[in-house]
């Protein structure tokens, strides 16, 4: 058993122009993602390729009708918004009024930390540079997932999966999974209900903004388990799973054990050894009474008339990981990420100030509970919700969290180095290498890309040509690194591939 | 890849000591309270200024 899945994240970022809180946010998002392209010589600005983008199929096998789709859900419909594809192989966009970093696909979730930290960096100096267009204010970017006033915006998910795994089984035992993983991945948020009208703490960011159990939305009645079924790969061998429940988080640990522990429940759902269901009565509800109670003491009911708390969950899907591994085998990564799992969930069941340096809601909840000791502040004290949101700000000098680094008051699993050199470098074991390689070595000679092709403007040609990237695990450095090392222009790099 | 990027990890939390007494305990409790009091220092300087301001301004569209 093994954490290793191609996977990858998606962030879309809140925005805000100091000094105007009416300023267009499509239009700061764009600056943003503008400013970075143009200073980074990706000046064609090779477009994304919306050709095998399907955001209405649904993973139950019917598409629902463009006539019925809200409009929020035509995410393949090109607005003419800034959508730019960087050397390390991701996608940074404007996706409605959030600028968006998605991350290239990786093989581990070690690296989905690299690469999402990455794309902080990206937005950081996105927004730096669009401060320097002539008469704009400065633009401030938050990794955060709302505005505590009725909005939301995701950070999601995605992971590989078998065809052939049925649907119904990844419904039935990842949603308990999903509902009680909160207590490592929340990001922490004060105010209550989705217009923050309950003067409280919760755990999650998100978990309000959830309505029902299964569907294809993201933008409105959000599901805890999202059918769409676009996997960017061949359609018969795989699935893309989706998921667009998680908190943006700040923490390293909690990215790190967010994807490493789905990782695992998904390798567990693959072989067929989840066969006890651990579903629960009333999924939404459990999430979020567990998302309100940061005690962690918070019972939710089992189909099977069980009470447990969101701990006792996660703690059975530990058991079984441990289970699963005893008989299979693992490596060292599932292994770290097996041993921190326990960590946690065994300090959160003693005291959750023990996940301080850890986790982003305990981090944030310590900072507000010592504010309200100090200064006597009840919850809906806007110094709470301040403290709240500047968490979050992606700004080295400001940002709450990066305050927690820089003094050292919170654990890291990365340097600052490795994180600058995935800014430029693509993963080198997936496809995402050929992509972004091809933007680093030829970018004026790359009319578009998407996560399943290339598509080459050459010299001399009439017609634009496609190189379709269909396997997530070809392309990588192993397979045409070479033909990089030996190809001077895009068209040798073509013929090197395809023999024309 | 991954392997190389663990160095700089630290490992999973050790178990704390047992031996704490209350004495340990109250002298660690007010080694913590003074780091709370400077953690606190810190970020009224990077707070911005104006709160409530700040707070109703922030407003975001919806999004995924």
């Amino acid at each position: 058993m093994t954490v290793r899945r191609v996977q990858g994240s998606e962030v879309e970022y809140g925005i805000a122009v100091q000094g105007q809180p009416h300023a267009n946010p499509m239009v700061a998002s764009t600056h943003v993602v503008n400013s970075y392209a143009a200073a980074h010589g990706l000046t064609r600005r090779a477009r994304w390729d919306f050709e095998e983008e399907n955001p209405l199929r649904d993973a139950r096998g019917f598409d629902l009708s463009r006539e019925v789709a809200d409009p929020s859900q035509l995410t393949d419909e090109d607005m003419g918004l800034a959508n730019i594809i960087l050397t390390n192989g991701a996608r940074l966009y404007v996706d409605h009024a959030h600028p968006e970093y998605s991350s290239p696909e990786v093989t581990n979730p070690l690296d989905v930390v690299l690469w999402e930290k990455a794309g902080e960096n990206v937005m950081r100096l996105g927004a730096e540079l669009a401060a320097k267009i002539p008469g704009t204010a400065p633009i401030v970017l938050y990794k955060n997932n709302v505005d505590n006033k009725g909005a939301s915006y995701g950070a999601h998910e995605n992971y590989l999966m078998r065809r052939d795994v049925p649907f119904d089984q990844i419904v039935e035992h990842l949603t308990p999974f999903f509902v009680s993983r909160q207590v490592f991945t929340g990001a922490g948020r004060v105010g209550q209900k989705q217009d923050g009208s309950v003067h409280a703490f919760q755990i999650s960011q998100r978990a309000d903004y959830f309505e029902v159990g299964v569907g294809l939305e993201t933008t409105l009645k959000r599901p805890i388990i999202n059918t769409r079924d676009e996997p960017h790969a061949d359609p018969k061998k795989y699935r893309r799973l989706h998921v667009i429940i998680g908190d943006a988080n700040c923490s390293e640990t909690a990215i790190y054990l967010k994807h490493g522990t789905t990782s695992i429940v998904l390798a567990m759902i693959e072989a067929g050894f989840l066969t006890r269901s651990l579903a629960l009565s009333a999924p939404v509800t459990a999430l979020h009474d567990i998302s309100y109670d940061p005690t962690l003491t918070q019972k939710v009911e089992l189909e099977d008339g069980r009470t447990v708390t969101a701990l006792e969950l996660q703690g059975e899907y530990l058991r079984l990981a441990k289970e699963f591994v005893a008989r299979e085998g693992s490596d060292e990564q599932t292994d770290d990420v097996l041993r921190r799992w326990e960590s946690v969930l065994d300090r959160l069941a003693r005291d959750p100030m023990e996940c301080v340096r850890e986790l982003d809601w305990v981090a944030k909840l310590a900072l507000l509970e010592r504010y309200r000791e100090r200064d006597g502040l009840d919850w809906d004290h806007a110094k709470l919700h301040l403290v709240d949101v500047q968490y979050h700000d992606i700004r080295l000098h400001k940002g709450l969290y990066h305050q927690l680094i820089r003094t050292n008051r919170m654990d890291r699993l990365l340097t600052d180095d490795q994180i600058a050199a995935t800014v430029t470098d693509p993963p080198r074991d997936t496809r995402a290498y050929f992509r972004g390689m091809c933007l680093a070595k030829f970018s004026k000679d790359i009319a578009a890309a998407s996560w399943d092709s290339v598509i080459f403007d050459l010299p001399g040609q009439d017609s634009l040509q496609r190189i379709p990237t269909m396997e997530p695990l070809r392309g990588t450095a192993e397979h045409v690194g070479r033909l990089f090392e030996t190809s001077n222009t895009a068209s040798e790099l073509f013929a090197a591939i395809t023999g024309r | 890849m991954s392997e190389q990027q663990h160095k700089s990890t630290r490992k999973a939390s050790e178990p704390e000591a047992q031996a704490d007494t209350t004495e340990v305990d109250a002298e660690r409790k007010e080694k913590l309270d003074d780091d709370v009091d400077s953690i606190l220092d810190e970020i009224d300087d990077v707070l911005e200024e104006n709160a409530e301001e700040f707070v109703r301004s922030f407003v975001q569209k919806g999004g995924q």
